[in-house]
């Protein structure tokens, strides 16, 4: 299928354009980042600005669109700059993580017996360590630091690219233009590049689309844990991890502290959500069951 | 014949092991093609002609197959002791292959052009451009209309005679010195059979190749083959040239096959047919292979396996009691029970 197809499908199908131009606003505030929110020194960019000293969050004001979280840190700034900080995770930590999973998964496919046996059991020990847990201590075990969470997620996120792979490369090594191939002369990593991985390589690109979203919740998640981003770095589980104290409001009123939960939230919900309308909305283009 | 032979095949045995047990699905074949000419072997499904043809092109799965014995000598080389990296020299290139299922053998995610290119820039070593140039002009050569816009079509949006005709030119991309057909025609509906066959003749011709044409359709031998092997359970038990086999076949299995296709000049009311199938290779019979079904079988049959024999001029049979067939047929009686199969 050629990509301008695609390109219009995806665009024709209402929840998909939706995810698309929630997609596209949070790129336009990550590359315009700087404009929106100007920070105080280039160097130090990541670095969210404090408008004083107090520790109760202050509602939205002249200066500060969404108000001030725990320890005054503008939740504008960390929203705007925090933008930045999920599309690497997303980007990088989706990236690494399927890019080792396509080349184990193909490999023990393609080349079967004991090279299969031996990458299939090390995915099953990574597969037994629950994700979160592994991530964790893996993180504690590196330092803090968001760097360091990428490496964990990378470490335990790749098996279920590996598995997708796999399935499908034992799928296609066995169609009959695979053995037209060899009979022409191709050689293994001509047909593995050009016959297998072009045609397996869907199903593990709606999967990557998939994870961008629960990647970038997962890394929220290890923040307002403690053990991501370092305090006052701007990234939106650490706009979380602000209003752990305050998210049960205060002196009789419930929501009187609802910007520091709800605007960070919303915008990692909405993040997540447009990549899996997104991968939905591929699965639904690519399968052929469905057209 | 006094040409030397292209192709050699010697005491090949192409056997699987399986959990199950040995399958011998190649047990010792022997037969030879020369330049410019088609040899037709035909069989039942699972007699081994597959099996042999992939052995030539040593694509035989392994583990669990394995080319036990034999010699398959290819101008001289034996292609049994070549090395994968000198072998992928060999195929697409001296040795091509066509397979059954035009609808599978493209992959569908590149033009058919690209595959095209594909196989001529490997073995030819030329730019993309002129391959790009040749494959418009092998399209065109085998037939296929409008060659400089059916390049950058998908797959998908040619027919099953056109993406035979597909295969086909890429596999003669490289000027091949033998094209393996494995059941080319199957799949397709009988006119479109026709073409592609008449499109094979015609190219064997002008590229002046040889031809090894498996199928199960005594019709395809017919039409295309200078020679015929006859395999049942994994061996040749008849092989000649292509009139003799039809006038006078002397292997009870190969004249079951002919009398099991009605025909026109001949008014019978029922046909015959060969009782049961093929014995499972687990546990072929002893004696000869065919006992089990042979109408003819009696004592020596079931002991001592017959030998592939010359009876005259070069008709290689593998049958004790072939003489005895001979008196049957001049008496014009049939051999076969009736089965109750209506013509």
């Amino acid at each position: 299928m050629e990509w301008k197809e695609i390109l219009t499908r995806l665009i024709k199908n209402k929840l998909s354009l939706f995810g698309l131009i929630i997609i596209l606003f949070f790129v336009l505030v990550a590359v315009f980042a700087p404009y929106l929110a100007p920070p105080r020194s280039p160097e130090d960019a990541y670095e969210i600005p404090r408008a004083g000293w107090q520790v109760e969050p202050q509602p939205p004001r002249e200066g500060y669109l969404f108000g001030t979280a725990q320890g005054s840190y503008d939740i504008f700034y960390g929203m705007v700059w925090g933008t930045r900080t999920a599309f690497r995770i997303g980007v990088i930590v989706v990236g690494l993580s399927s890019l080792f999973g396509i080349i184990i998964g193909t490999l023990s496919a393609y080349y079967g017996g004991i090279i299969d046996e031996f990458f299939m059991r090390i995915t099953d020990v990574f597969m037994s360590i629950p994700f979160l847990v592994a991530a964790m201590v893996l993180t504690t075990i590196l330092g803090k630091g968001l760097d360091n969470v990428m490496i964990a997620l990378v470490t335990f996120g790749w098996m279920g690219t590996a598995r997708l792979m796999r399935s499908q490369v034992l799928e296609i090594k066995n169609e009959e233009f695979v053995q037209a191939s060899i009979a022409l002369g191709a050689s293994d990593t001509r047909i593995i590049f050009k016959h297998i991985i072009a045609n397996c390589i869907f199903p593990v690109l709606i999967q990557a689309f998939m994870r961008m979203g629960s990647m970038v919740i997962t890394a929220s998640a290890l923040s307002f844990l403690g053990v991501g981003a370092p305090e006052g770095y701007a990234d939106w589980g650490q706009m979380i991890t602000f209003a752990r104290d305050w998210i049960l409001g205060g002196q009789g009123s419930a929501l009187k502290y609802w910007y520091t939960v709800v605007i960070p939230g919303t915008a990692i919900m909405l993040f997540s959500l447009s990549w899996n309308l997104i991968g939905d909305a591929f699965r639904d283009i690519l399968d052929p069951k469905l057209n | 014949m006094s040409k030397e032979a292209l192709v050699e095949v010697k005491n090949l045995k192409t056997y699987f092991y399986t959990e199950e047990g040995v399958v011998k699905a190649v047990d010792g074949v022997d037969y030879e093609i020369y330049p410019g000419e088609t040899l037709g072997i035909v069989g039942e499904s699972g007699c081994g002609k597959s099996v042999t043809s992939l052995s030539i092109m040593r694509l035989v799965e392994s583990p669990p197959g394995r080319i036990e014995a034999g010699e398959i000598n290819f101008k001289g080389t034996d292609l049994t002791k070549l090395s994968e990296k000198e072998m992928r020299k060999i195929r697409g290139n001296d040795i091509s292959m066509i397979f059954q299922e035009p609808m599978t053998s493209l992959n569908p995610v590149y033009t058919v052009g690209d595959q095209i290119i594909e196989a001529i820039t490997l073995h030819k070593g030329v730019k993309r451009k002129e391959a790009r140039r040749q494959a418009i002009e092998m399209l065109q050569k085998v037939g296929i209309p409008l060659p400089e816009q059916r390049v950058d079509e998908y797959p998908h949006q040619l027919s099953g005679g056109m993406r035979q005709r597909v295969m086909i030119a890429m596999a003669l991309s490289c000027d091949p010195q033998l094209l393996i057909a494995d059941e080319p025609t199957t799949a397709l509906d009988v006119t479109i059979q026709a073409q592609i066959l008449e499109l094979m003749n015609s190219l064997k011709e002008s590229y002046g190749m040889a031809i090894m044409m498996i199928t199960h359709d005594l019709g395809v031998i017919a039409e295309v083959s200078d020679r015929v092997a006859v395999m049942y359970a994994g061996k040749v038990v008849e092989y000649t040239d292509v009139d003799t086999l039809f006038d006078d076949p002397k292997h009870p299995y190969t004249w079951g096959l002919m009398n099991s296709i009605p025909k026109l000049d001949k008014d019978v009311d029922r046909l015959e047919a060969i009782p049961g199938s093929v014995p499972s290779p687990l546990n072929f019979p002893e004696g000869c292979k065919f006992n089990t079904r042979c109408p003819l079988a009696k004592g020596k049959c079931y002991d001592v396996e017959p030998p592939l024999e010359d009876t005259d001029g070069g008709h290689m049979v593998r049958c004790w009691r072939y003489e005895h067939l001979e008196e049957i047929k001049k008496r014009g009686e049939r051999i076969y029970e009736d089965r109750g199969v209506q013509k």
